[in-house]
């Protein structure tokens, strides 16, 4: 390799990461060789429909899978380490520092019984260092980044007194207060209002436009990642099916799951098109996987020889890759 | 300040709140307010009585006068007097400071120690959890009276067995409340927001938990100091608490009995004494649980 690629070295870069649970049916893979990576200032989304496995592969980043689970392999490279193998005291190091997190539910992600101040104050004086003066005028600061208004009375506010938008810019501020290179982003949107969902988006741009975050954003909503995102990768039962710059995911999709989930999306003009096609089926139980490709009960151009499909992303071009051999990469 | 916008909509559709509203959240209010300052109110009297009894000119608990034996209540004697002539009223004001100290230190001690294993084990699971839970178990289940006469068997009868053997006891129902508490907290979203803020364990178990799950051991711990103080005067009245002739409520109603009949006061008013305790901490008790939920619960 040459001196340029380090220059374009990833900033994480997870490569087959699996997650397992143990269940009474047997081993439940929740993330299963799952791989990407994502640059300085880049914003990466993870699709997929609830309970593919996007939560669980952002937890397992920081260490976090809910007990009983543990990531089973596969490697967390951060800044040239490797966050698995990473002592808890590293990872508390990392969390809230390095890379932080933002959830779906802001009105269950602040603690009820401390005001905004308080919390705000907690993580700059608890990770920061910073005196209680210094941490409370820098949480005047951040209020005021994430677009609350009278920022200084509001510290003194307790989460309920928030409107949703208001409690996830609130979160947004805490898990921008110091600095991080990468911001975990769980369906940030999800439980707000359309107009507020645009807001947080923008917020969550802005933020990245003047630090140089990255950010990993976990959707279902494809509208949302075709905003938000430079790169798409595409989840589902735990596996990824495709992977590639945003633009050409969602327009050209290579696997027929992709495929399905753009031709779901509900037109904006109900006679302009045919309508949201729903992808036919239910989402399939982890512990019952086909052999071979996990979407295949549902495809539409499912054969006998997708039951021996190796799972491995391949595409016309480095960057658009599809783990569906049989479909779509002939396009280009 | 949003209260005011809203009524006007309302008007608008030709509704028109007349009060009905704010009136019942008034009410609601000032009847939990009236509920808590009416116990304290009780407890603050007792308790400042009991320390201020010698300037308040209630001198020596045990002074005999054999002149005055078995007088009903009177000026002078505002509760009668017992079979030595001991003034009865001032033997309760005496009596407050052992059975009050008793109640609250073998309340909060186990309190806080319960709280922190429960909150600890609850949070953490596994091994600790199950060791912690068979132990508040055997700890439940074993006959109270039979653990403290045990324990006074080795320390001799006195405050001393009493204290260790609640202390024995007393965490145990903490510790099952606080842990139950926190195996729901430990889900909730903020927790884990927490720990992606890279927040060391400890602090997220006592300060990010533990203000939320502290709600029903408080409550409870009201209930608490009046049955400990009941449990003393029990062990009093069955010669292993304090022994005579000090003035404990236990033993002063234990001291009545044998001539309830004929001097019914003896006995009777450190009973209702007692009761008013009970009622003034219960009153508290319940105050607190409003308060607490007003401002807890409205995070949903």
């Amino acid at each position: 390799m040459n001196a340029t690629t380090t220059v374009a070295e990833p900033l994480l870069d997870v490569r087959g990461l699996t997650v397992g649970f143990p269940t009474r049916s047997g081993l439940l893979l929740a993330a299963h060789d799952v791989s990407f990576s994502i640059r300085t200032g880049r914003t990466l989304g993870l699709v997929g429909e609830s309970g593919c496995g996007k939560s669980v592969t952002l937890r397992a980043l920081l260490g976090l899978v809910p007990y009983p689970g543990a990531i089973l392999s596969g490697a967390v490279g951060w800044l040239g380490r490797d966050l698995r193998t990473a002592s808890e005291k590293e990872l508390r190091d990392v969390r809230g520092a390095e890379i932080s997190m933002v959830f779906q539910d802001p009105s269950s992600s602040l603690n009820p019984v401390f005001s905004i101040g308080d919390q705000l104050g907690e993580t700059l004086r608890v990770r920061l260092g910073m005196r209680r003066r210094e941490a409370r005028a820098r949480a005047v600061e951040l209020l005021e980044r994430v677009g609350i208004p009278s920022a200084r009375r509001r510290l003194a506010s307790y989460p309920h007194q928030l409107s949703g938008g208001m409690r996830q810019r609130v979160m947004i501020a805490l898990a921008i207060a110091s600095r991080p290179k990468l911001l975990l982003a769980d369906e940030p949107t999800t439980a707000l209002d359309v107009t507020i969902q645009e807001q947080i988006l923008v917020l969550l741009r802005d933020v990245q436009a003047e630090t140089g975050m990255a950010i990993v954003l976990v959707s279902h909503d494809l509208g949302v990642i075709a905003e938000a995102c430079d790169e798409v990768s595409v989840m589902y039962a735990g596996r990824l099916l495709e992977q590639g710059p945003a633009g050409a995911v969602l327009r050209w999709a290579m696997h027929p799951y992709t495929r399905g989930l753009v031709a779901a999306v509900p037109p904006l003009h109900p006679a302009g098109a045919n309508g949201a096609v729903p992808i036919a089926g239910q989402p399939p139980n982890l512990l019952e996987l086909p052999p071979g490709c996990p979407f295949a009960p549902r495809c539409p151009y499912a054969t006998e020889a997708c039951a021996a499909v190796p799972m491995t992303l391949e595409g016309p071009t480095p960057h658009h890759r599809s783990a569906c051999p049989f479909v779509g990469q002939e396009a280009r | 300040m949003s209260v005011a916008v809203e009524p006007r909509a309302g008007e608008e559709l030709g509704l028109r709140d007349d009060g009905t509203l704010g009136r019942r959240a008034r009410s609601e209010r000032r009847w939990s307010a009236l509920t808590l300052w009416t116990g304290v109110g009780i407890m603050a009297g007792i308790v400042f009585m009991s320390l201020a009894a010698p300037l308040l000119g209630f001198e020596d608990p045990n002074r005999q006068d054999l002149a005055q034996v078995l007088k009903p209540p009177s000026l002078d004697h505002p509760f009668g007097t017992d079979s030595v002539g001991r003034d009865i009223f001032t033997r309760v004001l005496y009596g407050g400071r052992i059975d009050l100290l008793f109640g609250v230190v073998t309340t909060y001690v186990p309190l806080v120690l319960g709280v922190a294993l429960g909150a600890i084990a609850g949070y953490r699971g596994g091994w600790l959890d199950t060791v912690v839970n068979r132990l508040v178990d055997t700890v439940i289940a074993f006959p109270f009276i039979v653990l403290v006469l045990a324990i006074v068997a080795i320390f001799g009868p006195g405050l001393t067995g009493a204290y260790i053997g609640v202390f024995v006891v007393g965490w145990a129902l903490y510790a099952r409340l606080t842990r139950g508490e926190m195996l729901v907290m430990r889900e909730r979203e903020f927790i884990l927001a927490a720990q992606t803020l890279g927040y060391p364990t400890w602090r997220i178990v006592f300060v990010h938990a533990l203000p939320n799950v502290l709600r029903p051991s408080i409550v409870f711990s009201m209930a608490d100091i009046v049955l400990n103080i009941l449990l003393l005067s029990a062990l009093s009245y069955l010669g292993l608490g304090v022994s005579p002739p000090t003035p404990e409520w236990g033993a002063l109603v234990a001291e009545g009995q044998s001539v309830l009949l004929t001097s019914w006061w003896v006995a009777t008013l450190p009973g209702l004494v007692i009761v008013l305790v009970g009622i003034g901490l219960s009153l508290i008790g319940d105050g607190i649980a409003d308060r607490m939920g007003r401002d807890f619960k409205l995070t949903a």
